[in-house]
């Protein structure tokens, strides 16, 4: 009988040499005459452990790791297809703590499943949202998206079932759903582990917002940067539209959903929901203002639900557990869980998936193990490039958004950034400033002009110019409040925190 | 001419699409390695823009070039994650090895040095990639000479 191995297909897995791994047992099982079969799953998100494997075991699946191709010959010699002990052997893969202390709702199906079986996705519960909502009308899919408390998981986090219902009482020949896939923010990767590890869940999320609003069509708007999550998405749109989940029968009720997915092409702001269906529409991803809202006037002009990946993805299993469930989930206004992302210089990096209210500190060491390099972590920057840095001090806030909203900083799309106590904060600070000014679409004078001079501004400060603090400070707030989008009003963010938080970075070149 | 044909093929394929722009450049690019200027007339033909339009949708994004780049292109990435794990000092190695600045090609034209802001594996920085789908994670400057001497190997 042939034993069955589950290698990740995972962008993370495959650039820690994933596809080498399985070669390797490949190889070594023809010699030694073993009868295996190799899954590529999607990663588990343990990411210190990846090249992660693991073994179907009558026991359970046993995970290895970090395996390297190297390893495969003692793993064997070690009875690796029976589960055998070996010093890379963690035990059964739900018992790794990491996991064990996970609530994981989105990416429940990524690492289990192969990502582009159908078998698979059927058999872990896929599609049942889908067929709940074909039996619900339009207003009861809405109500209970509203019901559950799901919160835009791109980062704005604004109420999904308010933004739904808006689309569905438009009038419009032709409604849009546009999944933002444009994950650009550093320190995140959960949408990309979705896209790639369960893409089927993604677009079963879309259908339901298009039965929910009366929409025909959906885009999903990736990144260039992911190449891998492109190819999955492509082949899992051929495959939904093959088994009817989409096309011009959904599940053969006579109900219309077209998906199509498009490359993106390297414009950070494109992330903004604005500038992104600009991009669509093919043009420069330049911000509109607002309003009209994208609900009321959205692609090509019409009413379009627009989401993140995760947003989405959190959609069939409301449907299918009913919004108590995912309500019963959280802490204060945010419900449902978040999946962290932990990067940066951390021990234990990788997805956690937990319901909001966890305190930074405890994914920081409980989760993370605390630095790599085992120095102190000094600032650990919560929500992106436009997020801010907290300081130790800050480590005990809540992980929710009023939590995080009440010491002006951001949860954002859940990515957290470690930095331990060799970061030079004014650095980090004039980056934030650079980033802005590489990437700011231009529309607007505060962040198009003002990041350029805040670059120049940092730089007079480090060279020890008199009087650049307040200049700094009144130009941040220009940018906060002068600005036409995320991307100039939150740049303060990151410098104001690293100004506020470690003066000491910064005074001892103004005394 | 052999390119203009190519184009030709894509708007033929692409032009009827709704925002048939970015799938257009990103068809030329993936099959020319770069966006050739005399493509630019065709496309604002086939899709009734002007050429300034088009010319402004290329010149916006960072992933589309108007150059043909070297037989390799290097990403750095040198976002805040992996700044936090010394990508900086990577970068300045990576660009003393190719003795090329970023957005530059070597002098023998074997690799285009880019940076990119974030491909998305942030718990094990530094990252790069090489071409479209080759991803390296915990890129050291040691490892990165390897690499380089095994690209440069290759006919």
């Amino acid at each position: 009988m042939s034993t069955t191995f589950y290698i990740p297909c995972d962008s993370t897995a495959l650039a820690l040499g994933a596809d080498a791994v399985a070669r390797s047992l490949v190889a070594e099982s023809a010699q030694r005459q073993l009868d295996v079969t190799i899954v590529r799953n999607g990663s588990r998100g343990l990411f210190w452990l990846e090249p992660m494997i693991e073994v179907v075991t009558p026991g359970g699946r046993i995970a290895y790791g970090p395996v390297a191709a190297t390893d495969i010959p003692s793993l064997l010699d070690a009875g690796l297809l029976t589960g055998g002990a070996h010093a890379l052997c963690l035990g059964p893969v739900e018992d790794i703590p990491y996991l064990k202390r996970q609530q994981r709702i989105s990416l429940r199906r990524v690492g289990v499943i192969d990502p582009l079986s159908v078998e698979d996705y059927l058999a872990h519960g896929g599609t049942l949202g889908l067929r709940r909502a074909l039996d619900m009308t339009a207003a009861e899919i809405v109500k209970e998206v509203t019901d559950s408390g799901l919160r835009g998981r791109g980062g704005a986090a604004f109420p999904t079932g308010i933004k739904w219902n808006t689309v569905l009482n438009a009038s419009a020949p032709q409604k849009y759903i546009v999944c933002n896939a444009d994950e650009g923010d550093s320190g995140t990767f959960s949408d990309r582990m979705l896209m790639e590890g369960d893409p089927f869940q993604l677009i079963e999320g879309m259908a339901i917002a298009a039965l929910a609003v009366g929409a025909t069509q959906g885009y999903i708007y990736v990144r260039s940067e992911y190449p891998h999550a492109i190819v999955a998405l492509n082949t899992a749109v051929v495959k939904a539209t093959q088994n009817g989940w989409l096309g011009d029968s959904l599940l053969g009720t006579g109900k219309r959903f077209h998906l199509e997915v498009r490359k993106a092409a390297g414009a950070y702001v494109c992330g903004e929901e604005t500038a992104l269906l600009e991009s669509l529409e093919g043009r420069r991803g330049i911000v509109r203002a607002k309003p009209p809202l994208p609900a009321i006037s959205g692609l090509f002009g019409q009413p379009t639900v627009i989401n993140n990946v995760i947003t989405f993805a959190s959609v069939p299993d409301i449907l299918a557990q009913g919004a108590a469930a995912y309500q019963s989930f959280g802490s204060g206004r945010s419900r449902g869980t978040l999946p962290f992302q932990l990067t940066g210089n951390i021990k234990q990096g990788g997805l956690v998936e937990v319901p909001f209210g966890l305190t930074l500190r405890e994914l920081l060491y409980d989760f993370g193990g605390g630095s790599l390099s085992g120095r102190p972590l000094r600032a650990v920057q919560v929500g992106g490039p436009l997020g801010a840095y907290m300081p130790e001090s800050q480590f005990d806030t809540v992980l929710d958004y009023e939590a995080f909203a009440a010491v002006n900083a951001v949860l954002g799309h859940g990515g957290i950034v470690a930095f331990d106590d060799t970061v030079d904060m004014l650095k980090q600070a004039r980056y934030a400033m650079e980033f802005c000014a590489i990437e700011s679409c231009g529309k607007c004078t505060p962040c198009r002009i003002g990041s350029t001079r805040g670059v120049e501004v940092i730089d007079r400060l480090k060279a020890d110019q008199p009087g650049q603090i307040e200049l700094l400070r009144d130009l941040c707030d220009t940018l906060q409040n002068g600005s036409l989008c995320a991307m100039g009003s939150m740049t303060p963010y990151p410098v104001l925190s690293a100004l506020n938080h470690f003066p000491e970075d910064f005074s001892r070149r103004q005394t | 001419m052999e390119n203009l044909s190519t184009i030709e093929r894509i708007l033929a394929a692409k032009q009827s699409l709704p925002g048939a722009l970015l799938p257009i450049l990103h068809d030329i690019q993936d099959a020319l390695g770069y966006i050739p200027p005399d493509a630019v007339p065709s496309i604002a033909r086939a899709l009734n823009l002007s050429r300034a339009e088009v010319h402004g949708v290329i010149t916006y994004y960072h992933y589309f070039r108007q150059t043909p780049p070297g037989r390799h292109v290097v990403r750095v990435c040198r976002a805040e994650a992996c700044q936090s794990v010394g990508c900086e000092a990577l970068a300045t190695h990576v660009q003393s090895a190719l003795a090329c600045e970023f957005h530059a090609t070597s002098a023998d034209g074997d690799v285009t040095l880019e940076a990119v802001y974030c491909l998305g594996h942030c718990a094990v920085g530094p990252n790069i990639q090489i071409d479209e789908t080759t991803l390296h994670a915990r890129m050291t400057p040691e490892k990165f000479d390897r690499l380089l001497a095994e690209l440069r190997s290759k006919p």
